[in-house]
């Protein structure tokens, strides 16, 4: 009897298992049949108009590669600072225990309630309007702590007998870090960054309150431009103050439309979505499997 | 012979660990901007509205002319989506995670758990356009009376979200419980079934409890896919069928439309946002408690 | 004695060591130490040393010479203190929280728990191998240059020259030569460890620890390290902590016998074996218990 019971558990957990599963298989055919057919080169190469047939997400993925780029520059170096800070060096005390309590609860807040302090912090006190840089700080202080937690994870993964080994050749604590420690963890941290950055491009509700426009026909103002004249090429980091939109939000604007043409729009653009962060979930496990070594 | 040859390798090595604690600190300053700045709106608000008729008033209506601000109907939307998607999420997160932690192989597990992660991956705006344009005219087959915008479609979806939050943290839970309890009950001749539901589960509680009050604070925060598919209607109702608002969906509807900086109704969001932050701020705090406690106990 | 720590432990005490001020000790300090002055040869020299690991009391009044050029082993039960003291020597137990030293240690008559020394100059001249192979995951070259670059020397001629010096004096050269941005993890268990020795003596220490350095290799790369470890006499002084006692008799020049803490006996090596002084001794020696 209680065999019996126990093969019919195995299936029911088969199929526990395999509900996500078919969800999201569903999930990706039902996008795909609907906005397959118009993924075409214009719709990447046209802005958002009043007409879903003329619409295209240019302005859309153009701010979603600004937003991950500026975000992955302010939260990489200072996640992996504060990782090491809390790894390596923190004493072990109450203000340690304390740090670390507020980075477990700050993973929890929900991204909406960063979108509120992006607005607050950022977008009216610092007065960065909704520029590139209010929106990407917004998302750099949210994906902060899975970059903190992850690297951690890793740094940890590096065994003791790698420092002890730097340390005695002379190392200092930094030289061993940087040296020996660093490099060892240094899959493990990417596999983190990766999957905060794929998590950053994926969110919305904290940038459209942020205000985020969604009708942006315009592009951010490039980092590099030719002109004909001296000399002849331009940086310019004007483009993070301009405004912008990012593909959610562009498909956030497109699903509250009433219009069938602007839904078709929306699944085009989800496919597209759903691509990149696949790919770089994709990219994370591989990283992830890669890198597990046996020290 | 053993004094120090470079006084600047020291004063650089001083000066990487100050900047490297600054690092850590942000995310106490990031804490601290966050409590500020909704406390700060919040105190105007409540400056106007009494805290007791935000919190009895059964009629949320900041954006019409007689001008409500109970938060009840809010709440009750965001209570009622959240139950929805944990009726989901816990039996599936938790039976997905015995079978992948007692029954299934290890080459299985390393497979499918991180596929499962995937689920929390996508991104939520998709999810959305999912209820909203799949899941509830499957659903209207069913209810034909059902609301194009409802919480049902939408608390079934964010469940399915959530499966790997519960499954990934349940399953490392019963995973750190010791061979040797398992051994014990094998060893008198038990099925997996038996060791999995008397020894493993009761052992994993905490771990399993963390997990789901994780799920709980998940739900509760989540915000587009209710605010696509569930509607934007405030009703103090149960009723799974209907147009409802939540919460954070309330948050993205302000901010869609171009309420004056400074206003009452501008002022409302902070008072979400406080609400949202408190509540999950809270069930957080007793996650990362279990969760501290599980590990003491089996580490 | 736990070689392997935990890693929250570690913390702490590297903080506390950073912040000591360094003032650079001049020589006339010690300049009225008459030990220092009568034994001349002494490169080692434990004067009634204990360390405790919080309130556990591992070494008790430990006194104890090592003299320059000379391969001293130490020996005794599992347990008994022998890596703890081992660690003392270049302060390697500095990264455990919670432990105290008391009495003196002295290496060229400078006692290196002095607050003012800087431990990463002491591990400098004091270089260690350890229990299992650490190769760093890096390239063979790298594994070795590393302890180079960070000790000041960046001329890419010199580096070259001095990984190439070490791996021959730790008799690995040969293996490697063609093989140099292999990974270090590549190489076999008895490869990794005389790799770790290369990597100890290319900064060229004056003093090289090695804590049970063959415990982990098999009976011939065994035969191979002891071979190196008496060659490297002429150059370098040796102390090495070792289970195995056929490993002392064979390998060193003075042994030193540890229980629960104490030294028991310490004498030339032939001594201890054939006729200690003490009774327990020779119970150790003859394998009663251990």
């Amino acid at each position: 009897m209680i065999k019996i019971l126990d093969r019919i558990f195995k299936y029911i957990g088969i199929g526990a298992v395999l509900l996500g599963l078919i969800v999201l298989a569903v999930l990706v055919l039902d996008v795909v049949r609907d906005g397959f057919p118009r993924l075409t080169w214009d719709f990447f190469t046209s802005y958002p108009s009043s007409k879903p047939e003329q619409a295209g997400i240019l302005s859309a993925w153009v701010g979603t590669l600004w937003i991950m780029l500026t975000t992955a520059a302010l939260t990489i170096p200072l996640g992996i600072g504060a990782a090491i800070y809390l790894e390596e060096y923190a004493p072990k005390n109450r203000w340690t225990d304390f740090i670390e309590i507020n980075i477990a609860n700050l993973a929890g807040v929900p991204s909406v309630v960063y979108g509120i302090l992006g607005l607050g912090l950022f977008v009216r006190a610092l007065h960065m309007d909704r520029s590139v840089l209010a929106g990407s700080c917004t998302l750099a202080l949210l994906v902060l702590p899975i970059v903190i937690l992850s690297t951690r994870e890793a740094l940890r993964a590096v065994p003791s007998s790698i420092r002890e080994a730097a340390y005695a050749v002379g190392a200092t604590r930094w030289q061993a870090i940087s040296g020996q420690v660093l490099p060892a963890a240094f899959g493990n941290i990417l596999t983190g960054i990766i999957l905060a950055m794929s998590r950053a491009i994926g969110e919305t509700a904290p940038l459209v309150t942020l205000g985020a426009l969604t009708y942006i026909p315009f592009l951010p103002t490039p980092p590099v431009s030719v002109s004909p004249s001296f000399p002849y090429v331009n940086f310019s980091l004007k483009g993070l103050l301009d405004p912008f939109t990012v593909l959610p939000i562009q498909i956030f604007n497109w699903v509250s439309r009433p219009q069938k043409g602007f839904l078709i729009c929306a699944a085009a653009g989800i496919i597209v979505l759903l691509i990149i962060t696949l790919c770089l979930n994709g990219a994370a496990i591989y990283l992830r499997h890669k890198h597990q070594k046996n020290w | 012979m053993f004094e120090t040859r470079n006084t600047a390798v020291r004063v650089k090595e001083m000066m990487v660990e100050r900047l490297l604690q600054f690092c850590s600190l942000l995310s106490v300053f990031t804490t601290m901007a966050i409590i500020y700045i909704l406390m700060s709106e919040t105190w105007g608000f409540f400056q106007k509205v009494s805290l007791w008729e935000f919190l009895t008033d059964t009629q949320w209506t900041p954006l019409f002319t007689i001008k409500h601000f109970g938060i009840m109907p809010l709440l009750c939307g965001t209570m009622l989506t959240t139950v929805i998607a944990l009726m989901v999420a816990v039996p599936t997160g938790l039976i997905s995670a015995v079978y992948l932690s007692e029954y299934a192989s290890a080459s299985v597990r390393k497979i499918v758990k991180p596929i499962l992660e995937v689920l929390a991956a996508v991104p939520t705006v998709v999810y959305g356009y999912f209820a909203l344009l799949f899941v509830t005219p499957v659903l209207k087959k069913i209810f034909p009376d059902i609301s194009g915008f409802n919480s049902l479609s939408a608390g079934l979806v964010m469940g399915i979200m959530i499966i790997p939050l519960v499954s990934s943290l349940s399953e490392d839970a019963m995973h750190a419980v010791p061979m040797r309890l398992r051994e014990g009950a094998y060893a008198v001749g038990s099925q997996k079934i038996q060791v999995a539901f008397n020894i493993v589960l009761p052992a994993a509680l905490s771990g399993i409890s963390a997990a789901i009050i994780l799920a709980v604070s998940r739900a509760i925060g989540e915000t587009m896919i209710v605010a696509i598919a569930a509607g934007q209607q405030p009703h103090l109702t149960l009723n799974p069928l209907v147009p409802i608002e939540t919460i954070s969906a309330y948050i993205v509807q302000i901010s869609l439309g171009d309420t004056p900086h400074g206003t009452l109704e501008y002022k409302t969001i902070f008072v979400c946002g406080m609400t949202l932050f408190m509540m999950t701020f809270f069930l957080n705090m007793m996650s990362f408690k279990l969760r501290k406690r599980f590990q003491e106990v089996y580490d | 004695m736990k070689p392997y720590f935990q890693e929250r432990e570690k913390k702490m005490l590297v903080a506390a060591e950073q912040s000591k001020p360094s003032i650079k000790i001049t020589d006339h300090i010690y300049a009225g130490n008459s030990a220092n002055m009568r034994n001349g040869d002494t490169k080692i020299q434990v004067e009634r040393f204990s360390f405790r690991y919080g309130a556990n009391k591992v070494l008790k009044d430990v006194s104890l010479n090592v003299r320059a050029r000379e391969v001293t082993s130490i020996i005794g039960p599992s347990g008994c203190g022998k890596s703890t003291l081992l660690r003392c020597f270049n302060r390697m137990n500095d990264l455990i929280a919670g432990t105290r030293a008391d009495g003196n240690i002295l290496i060229e008559g400078q006692d290196i728990y002095d607050p003012r020394v800087d431990v990463v100059e002491l591990r400098k001249k004091v270089g260690m191998v350890f229990q299992k192979p650490n190769p760093f995951p890096k390239t063979i070259f790298d594994n070795i240059a590393y302890g180079l670059r960070i000790n000041g020397i960046r001329q890419k001629s010199e580096i070259i020259q001095r990984v190439e010096q070490s791996l021959r004096d730790s008799a690995l050269w040969e293996e490697v030569k063609d093989r140099l941005t292999d990974s270090g993890l590549s190489l076999s268990g008895g490869q990794q460890q005389r790799l770790c020795v290369a990597r100890a003596l290319a900064i060229q220490p004056e003093i090289v620890l090695m804590d049970e350095p063959a415990s982990a290799l098999d009976p011939i790369a065994t035969a191979k390290l002891e071979e190196l470890i008496v060659r490297l006499k002429e150059k370098y002084t040796i102390v090495i902590v070792t289970h195995n006692m056929q490993q002392a008799a064979r390998i060193s020049d003075k042994t030193a016998f540890l229980m629960q803490g104490e030294m028991v006996e310490f004498g030339v090596t032939k001594d201890i074996f054939t006729k200690p002084t003490k009774k327990i001794t020779e119970e150790y020696i003859t394998g009663r218990f251990g």
